[in-house]
């Protein structure tokens, strides 16, 4: 068994006004800082997940997000997958 | 009627649909999230408010996995009535028993305060003693009530007509200012394609005395007894 970390990122769908992101986007602007544009605020889940491989971890990492982590109706997510190197090995 | 209220950790109008049940003379039953068999003879189960799990990750989305979720599913997909008032209603959302979500109110802020809601059908469990186009003043209390779904689905729900409570005017207007939270075609209320699960962002069981201000929301626990013959005094 490896050790995996995922980091996950949680947004609303795109058809889906984003409400914060407008908000924050407006403040910014308030801020004299007009640069910036299509904010998005999501969520940011980390966990660590026992699996035999990188492909294993990915499966029960995307079965977690439909089931529970996100809502499909009205969130998307990606996520980045990195083997914990074990302590023994350093 | 026999009456179940499901009581989460964090649901915080349960007592409160509890009492609306007893005032419309039902045998009420206090049902828990752990249980894992429902009392038998149950006619409708109540999905009350409040912030169950404390809304953590979403609304609703851990309640949905509560022990007694799986005997709600079993009991919808079997014919029963069930009702989601506010967070029950997101609840339902999550569990799949009712299309769409409910997101964070447009305006950000939590929205507490009387709206007035017109009566879209009136041929479900639900609404059968309204008249069609009935404007029912109920309060809501949410931050998160703004109803969404894809284009399509919100297309079926108006094709079929579950669509049952539009937030309006007092005089019955669907209009931009009408609506508290930014729902999509003012909605406040649907059913499923069966008609026998209803989700509703404002409390009718917070409005069923005139002491309280309206007594709109009998209309739903009415319509519950008319559905099942019940006779209410």
């Amino acid at each position: 068994m490896k050790t995996f970390t995922a980091n996950i990122t949680v947004t609303l769908r795109r058809a889906i006004l984003d409400v914060q992101g407008k908000a924050v986007e407006n403040a910014l602007h308030s801020l004299h800082m007009p640069g910036f544009s299509d904010v998005r605020i999501g969520k940011h889940i980390e966990l660590s997940i026992q699996a035999t491989d990188a492909e294993a971890a990915s499966a029960q990492l995307r079965e977690a997000c439909d089931k529970l982590l996100t809502n499909p109706v009205m969130e998307d997510y990606h996520f980045t997958l990195n083997e914990t190197a074990a302590v023994e090995a350093a | 009627m026999n009456i179940g209220v499901v009581t989460f950790p964090g649901s915080n109008c349960d007592a409160d649909a509890r009492h609306a049940s007893a005032l419309t003379g039902n045998t009420v039953h206090s049902l828990w999230h752990k249980d894992t068999a429902l009392p038998s003879g149950l006619d409708v189960i109540i999905l009350p408010g409040g912030f169950s799990y404390g809304d953590y990750l979403r609304t609703g989305a851990i309640a949905r996995f509560s022990p007694i979720m799986t005997e709600v599913v079993r009991f919808a997909n079997a014919g029963g009535l069930v009702f989601g008032i506010c967070n029950g209603f997101q609840i339902l959302c999550e569990a799949g028993l009712l299309p769409g979500a409910l997101i964070r109110n447009q305006h950000l802020s939590f929205v507490c305060k009387d709206v007035f809601l017109r009566v879209e059908n009136t041929d479900t469990p639900f609404t059968n003693i309204c008249s069609p186009g009935q404007v029912l003043r109920v309060p809501v209390a949410h931050g998160e009530g703004r109803y969404t779904a894809s284009a399509d689905v919100i297309k079926g729900l108006e094709d079929s007509a579950q669509v049952l409570y539009r937030y309006v005017t007092p005089d019955g207007q669907v209009t931009d200012e009408a609506n508290p939270n930014g729902s999509l075609n003012n909605i406040a209320g649907v059913t499923n394609a069966a008609r026998n699960v209803m989700g509703l962002m404002p409390h009718p069981e917070r409005a069923c005395e005139l002491l309280l201000g309206s007594d709109d929301g009998l209309t739903v626990f009415l319509s519950l007894a008319r559905h099942c013959n019940v006779s209410v005094a």
